[in-house]
């Protein structure tokens, strides 16, 4: 344990004796840890917003003409038990004609009509909200034989759904990308740092220290240099979220979307430093193992 | 007890170091190794502290194989050793009390009990008021005497110098050869590399001369 505090406070030495340079290294790490982690929040949101409306959908049920008001009733009953159900409205052809009619320029053209052509109908609100268990329920009520036509309302959440999909891996793809910068950086820090304390391991291990002694305060510097740079990253979100959140919820309300964008939860932004402490440990052991002995002269 | 049993070391380059070398070197000793430039004297002492692996042969320290020792057992034999070298290979970021401090560091010493063993060794070599000073400060002599202190403040039984007289002048060497032999007397087995082997033989020391890898007496 104390060799491990040893190697702690060595770390954090070193990071503390040169300030700017362990500031602008972090920042590099921040800055590639922002925008897959922004796209992610981002994302996050949107996939709640398709989530919480996707129940909205409807799936429209038109009877073939004449149906008896008994079986109409029989009908909304059966429907009624179906737990695939979550609402449902009868519609009478009747109220169908007026809803019409109160629309702008239909009334001239309801009033011009001798008979209702519309039908009856139901409009269904499913119980789940993915798109194959719409098709699913769209199914079965079309078994009935009196209904004549239903119309599912679903091709809109398929594509919303199918955007957030892409979205996520975009995301993920963006994250493993500058997952992968945040290795770099810190592979190379550790390795200038190794060449540049080359004569201080010698010393150290000429002096029986074993190899986990010298690289664990590398180990830490990474650790602590990954864990800095997810702070700052986070801090990042955070401050861009405030800058373009009010934008684009603007956006979403011209399109009548109610968009309210959350900033990253505390679980999301000690993800995101753990994530970038263990890159950055990684990244650190990769470059230890690789350049330990790089020019080390130990006789 | 260290042993040499038929030790032969060749570099890569074919540079035969070492040839066939048998040696005894009893607890207790002072052996002082003699002979010219490349005679395979530092190599002898590199052996021991498993700094090099033997080409053939067995390097025994206290019964241990060090040519056949796994690499994680390595650092606690260094541990058991005191090694100065010709450049004493200190750290000139550090001070003084840090240089000879980081044996102990190293070997997780409780720090209350490492301070007093490093002013007890700055002590020994006499260099007690400088354990603040940077080792840039102080003179060829001051910095040997520095790695010195290094060197003992783990207690080791052996101790291992490599020319540690080598670029010093006449008076600052006679003070290092005197701090070594009062190293030996007080039970340490001493092994020294050096040119200059009139500053121990009169003391009872045992000489033993290579040429080109081989032992000569």
């Amino acid at each position: 344990m104390s060799a491990h505090l040893i190697a702690l406070r060595q770390a954090l030495r070193r990071l503390g004796r040169k300030p700017v340079a362990t500031l602008l290294s972090a920042l590099v790490i921040a800055i590639a840890l922002t925008l897959p982690a922004l796209g992610y929040v981002l994302v996050d949101n949107v996939a709640g917003l398709a989530n919480g409306i996707s129940g909205k959908p409807e799936i429209s049920v038109f009877l073939k003409n004449e149906v008896p008001p008994d079986r109409v009733k029989a009908i909304e009953t059966s429907l009624r038990i179906d737990p695939a159900i979550a609402a449902l409205r009868f519609v009478p052809r009747d109220v169908a004609l007026k809803q019409l009619a109160a629309r702008g320029g239909f009334a001239d053209v309801t009033g011009a009509l001798v008979d209702n052509p519309l039908p009856d109908a139901f409009v269904i609100e499913p119980r789940n909200d993915t798109p194959a268990s719409f098709e699913a329920l769209r199914k079965q009520i079309a078994t009935f034989p009196e209904v004549a036509e239903t119309q599912l309302d679903s091709e809109w959440v398929e594509r919303l759904h199918a955007i957030v999909v892409l979205a996520r891996s975009i995301t993920l793809l963006l994250a493993s990308l500058l997952g992968a910068a945040l290795l770099i950086v810190t592979f190379n820090t550790i390795r200038l740092q190794l060449l540049t304390q080359r004569q201080e391991i010698s010393v150290k291990l000429l002096l029986g220290a074993t190899r986990n002694y010298v690289r664990r305060p590398f180990l830490y510097f990474g650790l602590l240099q990954g864990l800095l740079g997810g702070v700052l990253a986070w801090i990042l979100v955070a401050a861009l979220l405030q800058v373009i959140a009010p934008q684009i919820e603007a956006l979403a309300q011209r399109y009548s979307i109610a968009l309210n964008i959350g900033g990253p939860a505390p679980w999301q932004g000690a993800v995101l430093c753990a994530f970038a402490a263990l890159l950055g440990w990684l990244g650190a052991g990769i470059s230890v193992r690789r350049h330990l002995h790089d020019g080390l002269v130990i006789d | 007890m260290i042993e040499f049993d038929h030790v032969s070391k060749h570099y890569p380059g074919g540079n035969e170091a070492l040839t066939n070398l048998s040696l005894e070197i009893r607890h207790g000793e002072l052996l002082v190794l003699a002979g010219h430039s490349g005679a395979g004297k530092s190599t002898l002492l590199k052996l021991i502290a498993a700094l090099e692996a033997p080409t053939a042969g067995r390097v025994l320290v206290n019964g241990l194989d060090v040519g056949r020792m796994r690499r994680s057992q390595v650092p606690y034999l260094r541990r058991s050793l005191g090694l100065v070298m010709q450049e004493h290979r200190l750290l000139m970021d550090r001070t003084v009390f840090d240089n000879v401090m980081l044996p102990l560091t190293i070997s997780s010493q409780p720090p209350s009990d490492a301070a007093k063993r490093v002013r007890v060794a700055l002590e020994r070599v006499g260099l007690a008021e400088f354990e603040n000073a940077m080792p840039i400060t102080l003179s060829g002599g001051e910095q040997q005497r520095v790695a010195i202190a290094r060197a003992i403040v783990n207690r080791p039984s052996i101790l291992i110098a490599d020319e540690p007289t080598a670029h010093l002048d006449p008076a600052y060497a006679r003070e290092i050869a005197a701090l070594f032999r009062s190293f030996h007397a007080a039970g340490v087995t001493l092994i020294l590399a050096t040119h200059d082997d009139t500053l121990y033989s009169p003391y009872g020391a045992r000489r033993v001369e290579l040429a080109h890898g081989k032992l000569l007496s």
